[in-house]
């Protein structure tokens, strides 16, 4: 099940994981993927997390892949969550990176967390057009249909008497903000000052989930 | 052994005369291992002390002698108040010092290079200073340590940490003798075993009980409400008593308790007695000023909540009112000690039920005292996350070798039967992560070094790990100030209950009416409200269970035709629970239905104590997601589980299933709250989830996220990581296997007896009041969130308008 919406007249499906498919372009877009971040905390002398997240975010886009059957994908910038840290990762997961690559047109937009090129497969861009979309990792103030990642928007919602919250969409008139999608990811609350300013007053969320659905966003 | 000759002189001068079992103290002061077992008010904190001053003497050389440690800090700086008097006025050199989270940088500092001859401490900032590389300096010479009230450390996982720090003092010190100080309890072997220094004993010295407690049912001409938890209907008849009385302290079980109660006490304190509120959720300063307020006597009443349960001499209290059932006979026990500090006289102590269901659990209580039947649970081997947190203390302290940690650990008595491989489990998840993938292995937190010795990868790690010592979960709490620069603070409130509140509303804190402005850098902002009215602060404080003894004993009282024991009023709302619903019987199992607070309600009075209960809830709402009658959540009592959800069951026999619920158990361990909850506390212990960063704490609801998905990852690619046996370890402590169930259902059968009611019943209502409710994230709320876009998108009127672009 996606929630099927229209922006710049781009037809564009949001799947319940977060991502973003456009048929048009037989394109899957995804943002904020963060391989590595177990191995950056570990890196840095911290406690040593799980390093699952690097494969459960890799199931996560087979699957979206598997269902999609896009030929075409876009990381929207910070999939890796340190400049070098994709070679650090195990083996068997850049072969799986290297797998999911193959037959496919892949494009790795820069984010804050992994600036320039990769020791990975697929083209290396700072932002990339196609039609009346332009993709990059952060929204700017005078981007018009800009997709963007950055912010791991997520919305809250208190549902008579008890509270929920989902990783979301965030859409206005010009702009259109991704989920993160990779596992051990926090996020933002819409409420937050950076998206309530950034947003204009008639934005909505589109909440990921079983059901992808779009509400006023959250203020 | 005797005292210091200056010290029995200022003893005599007022007409003090040592116990018995303080002498005895004396006399066995060589023991290794001694515990004490005396009564509240015997004195056993100078028991403790005694030779300790005697060895002293009135010359000591300079150096640590004794460590006492106290579960509170608060009891750490009163005993120094109290020694130190006697000391100074019997012209005793020696230096008390007292060491806790208050005490400040360059105190602590000095007290490293400089320590005092008796260091007052808890056991969090003691394991903090065995982590520094001069521990061995610090603790040369230590000759005693002592534990004063170690009943309630031994109940907790504050209890494992402090021996495991006790072993490695031993270490240091090898002639190190320990000294346990303990109220009256069920089981002082186990305790003993806790103390000893394995595979040495400890020996156990019993003083006279003193006479038995004088303590009754408060008397009051208004009936108790249904439920609820605020005894309103009784202040009238307390402030009576605080008239009649010179100092009284009212118990309360919870903080909100606590607060609703004070409020009340106020509004209708015509005459202005003195009176103060204490609870561990106002800040500091408030409650320093109403210690030394009750110190100094100015006060006729103190509403407080477990944090005066410890012993902190608070002068003259002649009555002890406990608000609320007791819940737990050993802590009522406990508490009534708190009146007449004089030895070997009664004391004096009156329960207030708060509900028709407390009348019940008092008088049950009230017979569990006469008959002296305390309760208590024991306890299993100690936990490997407290381990694991030690073995990285150790580490701070330097280089280590992993045989001789292993056998200093093993000395702990609750680690005496913890196997080398459960050791080294322990020491790899700490060295690496312990991850079925060694993927990161050249990052890893802990290496072995050519020489064998282990020690830290990176030395700077040493201050994060410090930050993250103690095993305390606290419910995550949020500061309230004042709004403004500068604005002074007034408590703490749960951080749920913050999310809950929006701009205008107003809550109760330190008895005060505040009006929520805004959250601010994570601290609730509030102003002054003059209205009367508030919106009630929920925070919980400390949640108690009923005990499975007392459980019982209730049980077995509603067998009764009449009830001439208990009050009319209670009587009669027993006898109204038979008339339109029925009684919880023996060897039957009742169940009611009824809908209630816009939900259809479930309750499933099984009494089989509180852990059991909500092993049930657990698994009948995973039941009831199967059968699509969408559950929201429940909440167990140690008499009853208490289901809401969006649909009516109309037949529960389905529900229990034997064979169905036996079969949902291996799922059960998979995405449950309490699950996840259990994790998070043990994950945090065991130094993977970092609470404190570089000083700054992050939000619990950060701590939440994060913890609930790294148990989802380790459940999928790692279920039988450390970390995940240490939560179902814990996880049957905390929730009892399902063989209590298995027995329940044995012994009930198919007497299932199910009422279907219009409304709430008589016997229900307390439920609705229980804390811990656990929510159950299903299709109710797909359901619920559908309903809720729908109203959202009418109301924007963006359901008529295509989407922008």
């Amino acid at each position: 099940m996606s929630y099927a919406f229209t922006f710049h007249d781009a037809p564009l499906f949001a799947l319940p994981s977060g991502a973003l498919h456009w048929p048009d372009r037989d394109l899957l877009v995804v943002s904020d993927l963060h391989f590595g971040k177990s191995a950056r905390a570990a890196r840095h002398g911290g406690a040593a997390l799980p390093p699952y997240e690097t494969r459960e975010t890799l199931l996560r886009l087979e699957t979206d892949l598997d269902t999609t059957q896009a030929r075409h994908v876009l990381c929207l910038g910070d999939s890796f969550d340190a400049p070098d840290i994709g070679a650090a990762l195990p083996e068997e997961e850049q072969l799986w990176i290297t797998r999911l690559q193959a037959g496919r047109g892949w494009t790795w937009i820069e984010g804050n967390h992994d600036p320039g090129p990769m020791n990975l497969g697929g083209s290396h861009l700072a932002q990339l057009t196609l039609g009346p979309l332009t993709f990059r990792h952060i929204a700017t103030d005078t981007g018009r249909g800009e997709v963007s990642g950055h912010y791991h928007p997520k919305a809250r919602l208190a549902l008579r008497g008890r509270s929920l919250s989902r990783p979301c969409f965030l859409l206005d008139e010009h702009r259109l903000i991704l989920p993160a999608y990779g596992a051990y990811t926090g996020g933002l609350f819409t409420q937050s000052a950076p998206l309530a300013t950034l947003m204009q007053p008639k934005a909505q969320a589109i909440l990921t989930g079983p059901t992808p659905c779009a509400i006023p966003m959250p203020r | 052994m005797q005292p210091p000759p200056s010290l029995q002189h200022w003893f005599d001068a007022r007409g003090w005369q040592i116990h018995p079992h303080q002498q005895a103290m004396l006399d066995r002061a060589q023991e290794p291992a001694l515990l004490l077992i005396a009564p509240t008010g015997g004195g056993k904190t100078l028991a403790g002390f005694l030779p300790t001053l005697a060895e002293l003497g009135a010359k000591p050389p300079p150096g640590l002698h004794t460590i006492y440690v106290s579960p509170l800090k608060a009891l750490a700086a009163d005993i120094k108040r109290n020694l130190r008097l006697p000391v100074t006025e019997a012209g005793l050199d020696i230096r008390i010092e007292d060491r806790t989270g208050d005490t400040s940088s360059h105190v602590k500092r000095r007290q490293r290079a400089d320590p005092p001859h008796i260091l007052l401490t808890t056991p969090e900032s003691l394991a903090l200073l065995t982590s520094y590389e001069d521990a061995p300096r610090i603790f040369a010479g230590v000759q005693r340590v002592v534990v004063d009230e170690i009943h309630a450390l031994a109940e907790s996982k504050r209890g494992d940490q402090l021996m495991l720090a006790l072993a490695r003092l031993s270490t240091l010190c090898p002639g190190l003798r320990r000294v346990g100080l303990s109220a009256t309890v069920d089981d002082p072997a186990a305790i003993a075993r806790l103390l000893a220094r394995h595979p040495g004993t400890c020996a156990i010295l019993t003083a006279d009980p003193g006479p038995d407690p004088d303590i009754q049912m408060l008397v009051t001409e208004q009936a108790p409400p249904w439920s609820g938890g605020g005894a309103a209907y009784a202040i009238p008849a307390v402030l009576e008593q605080v008239r009649q009385h010179k100092t009284t302290l009212i118990f309360h079980n919870t903080r909100a308790q606590a607060e609703i109660f004070f409020h009340n006490l106020w509004l209708a304190n015509e005459d202005s007695l003195p009176i103060g509120i204490h609870h561990g959720s106002l800040d500091r300063a408030q409650r320093e000023k109403v210690e030394a307020a009750m110190v100094a006597g100015q006060l006729r009443a103190i509403v407080c909540t477990g944090s005066l349960d410890l012993g902190i001499d608070w002068g003259d209290v002649d009555l002890v009112i406990q608000v609320g059932a007791p819940k737990n006979v050993k802590r009522l026990v406990q508490r009534i000690g708190r009146a007449n500090h004089r030895y070997n006289a009664p004391s004096k102590a009156l329960l207030v039920p708060a509900n028709r269901f407390e009348v019940v659990e008092c008088v049950a209580a009230l017979d569990a005292v006469k008959a002296h039947d305390l309760d208590g649970d024991p306890r299993g081997p100690g936990p490997r996350d407290v381990l694991c947190q030690h073995i990285l203390i150790a580490a701070c302290a330097g280089p280590f070798d992993a045989d001789q940690l292993y056998a200093e650990m093993t000395s702990a008595g609750a680690y005496a039967a913890l196997t080398r491989p459960q050791f080294d489990d322990c020491l790899q998840f700490c060295a690496t992560g312990g991850y079925a993938l060694r993927a990161y292995d050249r990052w890893q937190r802990l290496l072995q070094r050519d020489d064998g010795l282990w020690q830290l990868r990176d030395p700077r790690s040493a201050t994060r790990i410090r930050q993250n010592i103690g095993t305390i979960q606290d419910t995550d709490t949020l500061k309230v100030k004042w709004r403004g620069r500068g604005g002074g603070n007034l408590g703490e409130v749960e951080e749920s209950f913050a999310a809950s509140l929006t701009k205008g509303d107003t809550f109760l804190i330190g008895g005060q009416i505040v009006r929520y402005e805004g959250l601010r850098d994570l601290v609730v902002e509030v102003s002054r409200d003059p209205g009367k009215k508030p919106k009630i602060a929920t925070f919980m404080g400390t949640k108690f269970a009923t005990s499975t003894q007392l459980s019982a004993r209730i049980v077995n009282m509603f067998q009764q035709d009449s009830w001439p024991d208990l009050p009319p009023h209670t009587a009669q709302w027993l006898a109204l629970q038979r008339r339109v619903s029925r009684l919880p019987e023996p060897g039957r199992l009742l169940i009611e239905s009824f809908p209630h607070d816009g939900r259809q309600q479930l309750v499933v009075y099984g009494f089989a104590g509180r852990n059991a209960m909500q092993t049930l809830g657990l698994l009948l709402t995973k039941r009831m997601e199967e059968m699509g009658l969408a559950p929201m959540g429940f909440v167990a009592s140690d008499y009853a589980t208490l289901i809401w959800g969006l649909d009516a069951v109309t037949d529960p026999r389905p529900l229990f299933d034997l064979d169905a619920l036996e079969a949902g158990l291996d799922g059960w361990l998979a995405g449950n709250a309490v699950m996840k909850r259990t994790f998070r506390a043990s994950a945090t212990i065991a130094g993977l989830i970092e609470r404190n960063l570089g000083g700054q704490r992050k939000s619990g609801r950060q701590a939440t996220m994060s913890s609930d998905i790294l148990y989802d990852t380790l459940l999928k690619y790692d279920p039988d990581h450390l970390l995940m046996q240490i939560t179902r370890e814990e996880a049957m402590r905390g929730l009892v296997d399902f063989a209590r169930i298995r027995e329940m259902a044995a012994r009930v059968g198919d007497r299932i007896d199910h009422v279907t009611l219009e409304r709430i019943s008589p016997l229900s209502a307390p439920l609705f009041l229980e804390p811990g409710r656990v929510p159950v994230r299903g299709s109710a709320d797909e359901r619920l969130l559908a309903d809720e876009v729908a109203r959202l998108m009418d109301d924007s009127g963006l359901s008529q308008v295509d989407t922008p672009g």
